[in-house]
């Protein structure tokens, strides 16, 4: 077979479905991620339009173009799509296009999670952009701040837009990161031990780590306010024992690791672009990714630093500033690394090169303002000045958006497979470069002079004119250049010459390709043994092509296969699913959950559960098959199990890291109850709960039974009989834990009234949504058993299961325990 | 700070230009990440960080005997104030202090999240609804000064300001008798 037949027996099985027809069904990354980011783009371009409408109306005194009431509006918006809409899913949409061929491999873990991602931030995103143009889009600012977003000041369902949209867009970070996490651990290349992976790959697991841990308190703070909202639970009022002070921490909980999680993939661009540029290799990698994870870390001791005027003491206030103070280092240690590699090599002035010299003078200046701002009374003066929107100006467009300027002209070559023809990038590069400095520079200074942010409008007296008009030509500047970026890319798409395979000579495998990409990356997959594969061998892609490496047998199915995490070593083979239009369907009826929350349809409400629960069997119903598949033969001698066969299946792996955004979830509601316990005026409240020791001891003996049951089942099933008299149990065990959590709903002391009732309500529903989908569960594994879809040696998902269950229980006993017992003690 | 900053910045810029040079000696790894990656960072870091904590600890409130209590209540989109010393009156838009001496004003807000904030005579302080947060300020010399809410709270956030009246010792005492409106 020649390398043009393998390619066609290749494409048959890989491509997506021809015309408009497969963008709906399309579940491969190569679509998906380059739909994501001309989707995040189109976001971006939104935003920028309403900064524009912002400078427009700062840019004279007392200008009569827009009112408080559509100002709000549009300052609010612009920072919501800005953060939630562009920055998150470009990184998203950078990694889902990326990741699978600088790691060499052919897909990510799970194609239709992130087709299914795609869609919900599309849909979400929608809902978001027709609120705006109905006039009733958000407007209490994006961080959001309860008193000024709860029902009392702000009755509309603006505020409503805000919380349910962005928590449906959330779930397509969510996605994102178990998908990333499991594809950067499990999905390489044969050999690509971990100290061997691509920087941006170490970049791309820490952020996406960081998005499992950092989107949680967000969204269980969405949820909380919007259950005050809609139901009168008083989480944030402080009359009735809730706190306001709690959203600010939950926000900033998440909103600091954020600004860390739009820096670090840049961060990762930069660390994979720069040594090209420079013709030389990373300086220091060890160090940088040490850097990268203990910025992580150190990004969760920060919150605080948001909250230096509400009152904090100042011990508090010390140990955070102290934090912020501390996350400068690693920071450090990463550019100086980079200008060591500047050092190092022979830089070169190339069109991203460009980008990145705008990224070191930007963010440099950024990360200096911020050290000020880190300084406690320093930060009680220009809190909430104009000063503070330069520096995080500077901080994100420095860190964020000049790397991915430099991403975008770097990568373009990749994606369309051309050569740039037209020099407008040099002149687009120089106008948005003069451009953002003319704007933020004055306005650090206007808002020294005591601008505040937020303002509509300001008097000729205040002497802020010049400044603001300044300030807003050179946001008009920036504009001009982006349009002259959009110009040339499209130019650069539809018309500029062919380019060859490899036009910067650089060392990872994203090109060791042909370009544009085939739907299926590798023909055969590398045996990857330096950092640098292509450097180290210049030949490597004519030899996959002739399928040298490994998978080189084109079959029926999509294959990949995994590796084993730290050594690289061959662990099992995977078959993808094919196309598909359940993702979409799936977003679709996700989206009518929240459309009927957001409009207050609440029967809908039950029957988009049901639909959402139906469409997952049907889901996970799909994979697997009947029959006991035998070793596969990869190549070069090797043979693996597939993964249905394995313990720790891609789905284990998917499940754990669900299960570890889970956890962060219940650990900040856990957080939020301890919080308004100890620090929340109101308390104690005027009823306790009742306990009972009937339903706590049968609460807790259901959870315990189900974790037996579990595992009965699976030693059952290895011992190649039907296990269905233990998932039988497994179920009468988890109804009955059920049925337990649910009387503690039912008797939590009056939920609107105090919110100590209103958290035992939503701990109770919490658990209670655990028990209902424990017990889908099993009823899902005896009608697979039943089927024959399991059998001794396809064990898989009773793993996974078992995963599911054990988390239930624990947190079952856990809420039980924490109603009952506190009860007692009252 | 600012001078620290722009030489930090120049610093910077410098290594970054040096590097374009064609011929330039090697410098070990180790020197880039450890000495200017770490080490520099970190002393500069740990100088500020002190700095800060000590002007902080210097303006927090403390006892003493002459320190005057006023209360400082936001709302959509005014200010009330009250006197210890003046149990029955209350202010609107204008808080009267004396000047020359500690003034410790308990900030609380009726309804949304405010912030208390006269920049010639000290830092923001947030009125949270259910908190009392203590600020304490000081006028060297009688005289109006402009303040601000400086937390978004809604239509009216842009107008919402109030003034700050520091008297004299004398004013002061007539404020205190009810000749000052």
């Amino acid at each position: 077979m020649n390398a043009l037949q393998r390619h066609r027996k290749l494409d048959l099985v890989w491509a997506s479905q021809p015309g408009f027809r497969g963008w709906f069904s399309t579940v491969n990354h190569n679509d998906l991620g380059r739909l994501f980011l001309i989707t995040a783009f189109f976001f971006f371009l939104i935003g920028g339009l309403l900064a524009m409408l912002i400078r427009t109306q700062l840019a004279t005194p007392g200008s009569a173009f827009a009112g408080p009431e559509i100002y709000n509006q549009i300052f609010t918006m612009h920072g919501t799509i800005m953060m939630f809409l562009f920055a998150i899913p470009t990184f998203e949409g950078l990694a889902v296009y990326l990741l699978p061929k600088i790691l060499g491999s052919r897909d990510l873990a799970f194609p239709r999670l992130t087709a299914y991602g795609y869609w919900c931030y599309v849909f979400g995103g929608t809902m978001l952009l027709v609120s705006m143009v109905l006039g009733i889009a958000p407007d209490g600012g994006w961080f959001m701040y309860p008193p000024l977003t709860s029902s009392i000041y702000s009755p509309g369902i603006n505020t409503d837009f805000w919380l349910i949209g962005i928590t449906f867009v959330e779930i397509s970070a969510i996605a994102a990161a178990v998908e990333i996490t499991v594809t950067i651990l499990k999905y390489r290349a044969p050999g690509m031990s971990l100290d061997k992976m691509p920087i941006f790959a170490w970049y791309a697991l820490v952020t996406s780590l960081m998005i499992l841990t950092g989107f949680p308190p967000l969204i269980l703070g969405s949820i909380l306010l919007e259950l005050e909202r809609a139901f009168g639970l008083p989480f944030f009022q402080a009359d009735l024992g809730g706190d306001s002070l709690l959203w600010q921490h939950l926000f900033w909980l998440f909103g600091h690791p954020e600004v860390y999680i739009i820096f670090l993939p840049a961060a990762g661009v930069i660390s994979t672009v720069l040594p090209v540029m420079c013709r030389t290799t990373l300086l220091g990698y060890g160090w940088i990714v040490a850097a990268a994870v203990a910025l992580a870390f150190l990004s969760f001791g920060l919150w605080v630093h948001h909250m230096f005027t509400t009152g904090i003491p100042h011990m508090g206030l010390a140990f955070f500033s102290a934090a912020s103070t501390l996350v400068a280092v690693p920071t450090g240690v990463q550019i100086f690394a980079w200008i060591g590699t500047m050092w190092k090599g022979r830089p070169e002035l190339h069109l991203p090169m460009l980008h990145l010299l705008g990224f070191f003078v930007t963010f440099v200046i950024g990360g200096l303002t911020g050290v000020m701002v880190a300084v406690v009374p320093f930060d009680w003066q220009a809190h909430d000045t104009a000063f503070i929107t330069a520096h995080l100006h500077y901080v994100l467009f420095g860190g964020f958006v000049f790397p991915m300027l430099a991403g975008i002209y770097y990568w373009l070559p990749h994606v369309t497979g051309r050569r740039r023809s037209f020099r407008l990038g040099e002149l687009a590069f120089v106008l948005i470069f003069t451009g953002f400095h003319v704007t933020f520079l004055a306005m650090h200074w206007v808002g020294l002079m005591g601008q505040r942010r937020r303002i509509s409008t300001y008097l000729p007296e205040d002497g802020w004119t010049t400044i603001n008009l300044i300030s807003s030509v050179g946001s008009f500047v920036i504009a001009i250049g982006f349009a002259i970026v959009i110009l040339e890319v499209v130019l650069n798409t539809v018309s500029a010459r062919r380019g060859g395979r490899n036009p910067w000579r650089a060392g990872t495998l994203e090109w060791a390709m042909p370009t544009p990409a085939p739907s299926y990356n590798f023909a055969s997959l590398p045996h990857v043994t330096g950092r640098d594969p292509l450097t180290d061998d210049p030949k490597l892609p004519h030899a996959l092509a002739r399928g040298e490496g490994y998978l080189a047998t084109p079959g029926q199915w999509r294959e990949t296969l995994t590796v084993d995490i730290a050594s690289g070593k061959p662990d099992f083979h995977v078959i993808y699913p094919g196309n598909t239009r359940l993702p979409i369907l799936m977003a679709a009826v996700t989206g009518v959950f929240f459309l009927s929350l957001l409009l207050k349809f609440y029967w809908t409400v039950p029957l988009a559960v049901i639909g959402v629960a139906a469409l997952v069997w049907r889901w996970v119903w799909a994979l697997g098959r009947a029959e006991d598949l035998p070793a596969q033969d990869i190549g070069h001698g090797i043979a693996l199990p597939n993964a249905a066969s394995v313990d720790r299946s891609p789905g284990w792996w998917g499940s754990l890291f669900l299960l570890t955004a889970n956890a962060t979830f219940f650990g900040s509601l856990l957080f939020g109850f301890a919080f308004l316990w100890t620090v929340a005026p109101g308390w104690p409240p005027p009823v306790w709960f009742a306990p009972s020791m009937v339903e706590l001891g049968l609460g807790i003996a259901g959870a315990g039974g189900s974790a037996v049951a579990i595992r009965m089942a699976t030693r059952t099933n290895r011992q190649g009989a039907q296990p269905m008299f233990a998932l039988g149990l497994g179920l009468v065990a988890v109804l009955i834990l059920a049925a337990a959590l649910g009387l503690l709903m039912l008797r939590a002391p009056s939920p609107d009234q105090h919110a100590y009732g209103a958290t035992l309500l939503v701990l109770g529903g919490y658990g209670l949504f655990h028990a209902c989908l424990t017990a889908l569960m099993f009823a899902f594994l005896a009608a697979r058993i039943a089927r024959g879809f399991t059998s001794a040696a396809r064990r898989a998902e009773f793993a996974i299961v078992r995963l599911w269950v054990d988390y239930m229980a624990l947190v079952g006993t856990f809420i039980l325990l924490m109603a009952h017992v506190t009860g007692i003690s009252a | 700070m600012l001078t620290g900053s722009i030489l930090i910045f120049a610093l910077v810029a410098i290594l970054v230009a040096a590097s374009f040079r064609s011929r330039k000696g090697t410098i070990q790894d180790r020197f880039w990440v450890l000495i200017l990656g770490i080490a520099f960072p970190a002393t500069v870091l740990l100088a500020l960080l002190g700095y800060g904590l000590f002007v902080g600890e210097r303006l927090l409130p403390r006892q003493g005997a002459d320190v005057v209590q006023v209360a400082a209540e936001g709302r959509q989109w005014d200010w009330r104030f009250s006197y210890d010393d003046l149990p029955d009156q209350t202010t609107e838009g204008v808080l009267h202090i004396p000047a020359g001496r500690p003034v410790d004003v308990a900030i609380t807000s009726a309804d949304v999240v405010h912030s208390f904030w006269v920049p010639r005579l000290a830092g923001k302080m947030d009125a949270v609804p259910g908190r009392v947060n203590v600020l304490r300020i000081e006028a060297d010399a009688p005289g109006t000064f402009a303040g601000l809410s400086a937390e978004f709270s809604g239509r009216g956030y842009n107008n919402f300001t109030f003034d700050v009246v520091a008297h004299d010792a004398a004013g002061w005492s007539n404020f205190l008798t009810g000749e000052t409106e």
